[in-house]
């Protein structure tokens, strides 16, 4: 691995019954993904409002993934119906304002999904460092 | 020129003041220049007839007022209803933030409102302007004598955009009703997203580096009425009085936009209000646009009760990342 | 005084700007604004621009000092650096008035030295008022739109711009312009200046008055019933406190970086419903007593405390710009009594 190589950060909103699960079961099964993908654990991906995601890139992430449970599976039975129209309200008008679309994303990763939370994990930090550092929604006071 | 005359306005409101239907009136009060009206609660029949006005400056939508006027007294309050406003009354209702039983509405019919700044920019030294033609207005300028501009020109975005001539709501009407009109509100919107996404980016920048987060966009909003607003709230990390920088500016306008996403009836008074001309409505257009792709049409305020498809969903939604590709794609 | 024909104004910034930064009203999509001048630039025939002038001095935000945490130990970094010179071409009367209600409040002791800073580097370049618009009271405050102060007074008459030094910095300036050949006579300033003074006795608000307002008058008008009437529709906004080139209100600000934290200043607005916010509460409970103390305070509470000098210029643009269009006019005339009917 190159060691100057660019390392995006990445935010991760995780649900506490599904996701965060998976990524447990991801580390278990020592299966690797970036390290530079800080999870944040919420109750449900529902919790997650879109302020969350524009402080997430405020304070220097590069781009925000939020998982939670498979829709039908939710933990408190509809709360990712919730999560996927905001967030799909909420990425169309970033997509709107020329904020690069592949900076955010929602993926749905089960307990037992330990594999595709590392897949997607990786996958998703590919494609971030592709696009580089985010400057698009980026607050210059909180750059070092 | 608006249909129904001022003096029909008056003698209506005069007449269920005396009859005691109504103990005030939410008007619009007459100002220093002709242009110049200010939305004002009216007690007596001699205070209407003295300074009640309605003529092609009276923009002002009382709906939100309704929230704060009702409280104050068990009486009913006669309020002025133009078409788009009866849409932002009813979107109040449907949040229960006022009590109907409080308030007499009388709806007017309305040709459009002129953009006072489209007008000043029209016409220097403004003595007087005179509406009463159907489709010109003639200016008495200090400098240019009689100028005579067209009305058309002088409509504001959301005017020429109207997107209903009819009452949703209302006790009593002055006038004919209009119908709910198809008059291209998202042509702009479209237009936007042609763009590549570098344009739209320096499109946005452009618009709102202007802002000097006044907050009237917000202030004004009939659909805005949190008790305590986030950006005014302390404690919520988000607080703040000044832009200091384009992150800022991005996220008030953004998350704006969003709270009222699927509760914004598109009655256009953030623009009218903007001391920047920042074209606020796009935004929340935009959110109506998408709304309509993804999950059927939706008009907020069309009818009380109404569920926003923002907080209903279908287990066969499209995917965020779908959404995304949609909202681009035009049919 | 000198004189430089209209068709050579560009040779007159470009040699302005050669030696500082030159701002100068200009046309955008949002109406005059003041912008650096460059090759191309346009001066804008517009009577006022949007924003006023204050921002130069006193901007909407501006950091005052950094803190770096690092481990224990907290860093205090001053942020402040010396300002470049420059000049301000194109300020109306009106707004340089506000610069004496301004400096009565930031180079008062304790001096604010980040203001004072910014002013001793600027150099006021003012321009005569030829077409004054319907909004314009400035006569009211004993303001001549003619003859506006400024450290060099420019008038524009149908082909030429007079310039005329009034104090040590603008005679410098002046001076080390070479394009400024011509000597100018006031003759045609003069007639110029009777012509817009024609206009401007047929303003609409040519005849409001004063009176009655000013040092020692709270208790007249800080009861009077007609403050329920006036503020019942005011929707609170900040429109005309930031548009207004003499509101002078700042809050001061810690953001937290995530690494540190910048104390900045920004604006505020007497009509925020957290506006001197303190331990107790917001003194001003109701948008009446919000409302009520943006006029007392340019009509009563200022000149009480500043010999008389009122902190309204007259320039109109909360006039222009009040989503409900509730303005001081309005307020003047229903408080000031017979004065004003």
């Amino acid at each position: 691995m190159q060691v100057n190589e660019y390392q995006p950060l990445i935010v991760a909103f995780c649900c506490n019954w599904c996701s965060y699960a998976g990524a447990d079961l991801a580390g278990n099964n020592r299966l690797n993904y970036p390290a530079n993908i800080k999870i944040i654990r919420v109750p449900c991906s529902c919790r997650v409002n879109p302020m969350f995601i524009l402080r997430a890139f405020q304070r220097g992430a590069d781009g925000v993934i939020l998982c939670g449970c498979h829709p039908g599976d939710c933990h408190y039975t509809t709360g990712n119906y919730y999560t996927r129209r905001r967030m799909a309200l909420l990425f169309s008008m970033l997509d709107y304002l020329g904020i690069e679309k592949e900076r955010t994303r929602v993926e749905w990763v089960s307990a037992a999904e330990g594999a595709k939370f590392a897949e997607t994990m990786n996958d998703f930090a590919r494609t971030v460092a592709a696009l580089g550092e985010n400057k698009r929604l980026e607050d210059l006071r909180c750059k070092k | 020129m608006q249909e129904v005359k001022r003096e029909v306005l008056v003698s209506k409101a005069s007449e269920l003041l005396n009859n005691g239907t109504v103990d005030r009136v939410l008007g619009w009060k007459a100002g220093e220049f002709d242009y110049d009206i200010t939305p004002a609660v009216f007690y007596t029949a001699e205070e209407l007839e003295r300074d009640f006005v309605w003529n092609d400056f009276c923009g002002a939508n009382f709906s939100k007022y309704l929230v704060a006027e009702t409280g104050k007294s068990e009486n009913k309050l006669l309020v002025f209803l133009k078409p788009c406003d009866t849409y932002s009354f009813n979107q109040l209702l449907t949040e229960h933030r006022f009590d109907r039983e409080r308030v007499y509405a009388v709806g007017v019919g309305c040709n459009g409102m002129l953009d006072i700044s489209k007008l000043r920019s029209s016409a220097e030294g403004i003595l007087h302007v005179h509406t009463e033609d159907a489709d010109k207005v003639a200016v008495d300028t200090l400098y240019d004598g009689t100028v005579t501009l067209d009305r058309a020109s002088l409509l504001p975005d959301r005017c020429v955009n109207c997107k209903s001539k009819k009452h949703v709501a209302y006790d009593e009407l002055l006038g004919a009703d209009g119908e709910v009109l198809d008059s291209g509100r998202f042509d702009e919107v479209e237009r936007i997203e042609r763009m590549t996404p570098d344009e739209r980016f320096a499109f946005w920048q452009g618009e709102l580096s202007r802002c000097i987060r006044c907050n009237a966009c917000r202030d004004v909003c009939p659909a805005c009425t949190c008790e305590k607003c986030v950006f005014d709230n302390p404690q919520s990390g988000v607080e703040n009085k000044a832009a200091a920088t384009s992150f800022e500016e991005q996220m008030f306008h953004i998350i704006r936009a969003f709270h009222v996403a699927g509760r914004c009836t598109d009655c256009g008074e953030c623009s009218r209000v903007c001391p920047q001309h920042i074209p606020l409505h796009l935004l929340n257009r935009k959110f109506i646009k998408d709304i309509d792709s993804f999950y059927g049409e939706y008009q907020a305020g069309a009818e009380v009760g109404s569920r926003a498809p923002i907080v209903d969903y279908r287990t066969d939604d499209l995917e965020p990342g779908e959404a995304v590709e949609r909202g681009g794609e035009h049919a | 005084m000198r004189k430089i024909a209209l068709n050579q104004l560009d040779q007159l910034f470009a040699e302005i700007a050669a030696s500082r930064k030159l701002y100068l009203p200009v046309d955008t999509k949002a109406g005059a604004k003041f912008e650096p001048w460059q090759q191309g630039t346009v001066l804008s025939d517009a009577l006022n621009t949007v924003r006023s002038a204050k921002d130069f001095f006193f901007p909407q935000t501006e950091n005052l000092m950094d803190f770096k945490v690092e481990g224990k130990n907290i860093e205090v970094i001053d942020t402040r650096s010396e300002c470049e010179d420059f000049v301000l071409f194109g300020v109306r009367a009106c707004d340089v008035k506000s610069f004496e209600v301004l400096d009565r409040v930031f180079l008062a002791e304790p001096v604010d030295t980040y203001y004072k800073n910014r002013r001793e580097h600027g150099v006021i370049m003012s321009l005569a008022c030829t077409r004054p618009q319907e909004t314009c009271f400035c006569g009211t405050f004993g303001i001549d739109a003619t003859e506006p102060e400024g450290d060099v007074v420019c008038y524009k008459t149908e082909d030429a711009l007079y310039l005329d030094a009034r104090t040590e910095k603008g005679s410098a300036l002046l001076e080390s312009l070479g394009c400024l050949t011509e000597e100018g006579d006031w003759a045609a300033v003069d007639a110029q200046k009777a012509k817009t003074r024609e206009y401007l006795a047929k303003l609409p608000l040519a005849d409001l008055k004063t009176d009655g307002f000013g040092a020692g008058t709270t208790s007249k008008f800080f009861d009077a019933p007609e403050w329920k009437e006036l503020s019942a529709t005011c929707l609170g906004c900040g429109t005309c406190t930031f548009v207004c080139p003499t509101c002078q209100c700042y809050d001061i600000r810690d953001f937290n970086t995530g690494h540190g934290v910048k104390r900045f200043r920004c604006w505020d607005s007497c009509m925020y419903s957290d506006f001197t916010k303190m331990s107790a509460g917001q003194p001003r409970l109701t948008q009446l007593e919000r409302f009520r103390q943006r006029f007392m305070h340019k009509l009563v509470y200022y000149p009480t405390n500043n010999d008389g000098l009122f902190s309204c210029v007259g320039c109109g643009r909360c006039l222009a710009k009040c989503p409900i269009q509730m303005n001081i006019v309005k307020v003047m005339k229903k408080l000031g009594g017979s004065a004003n009917d």
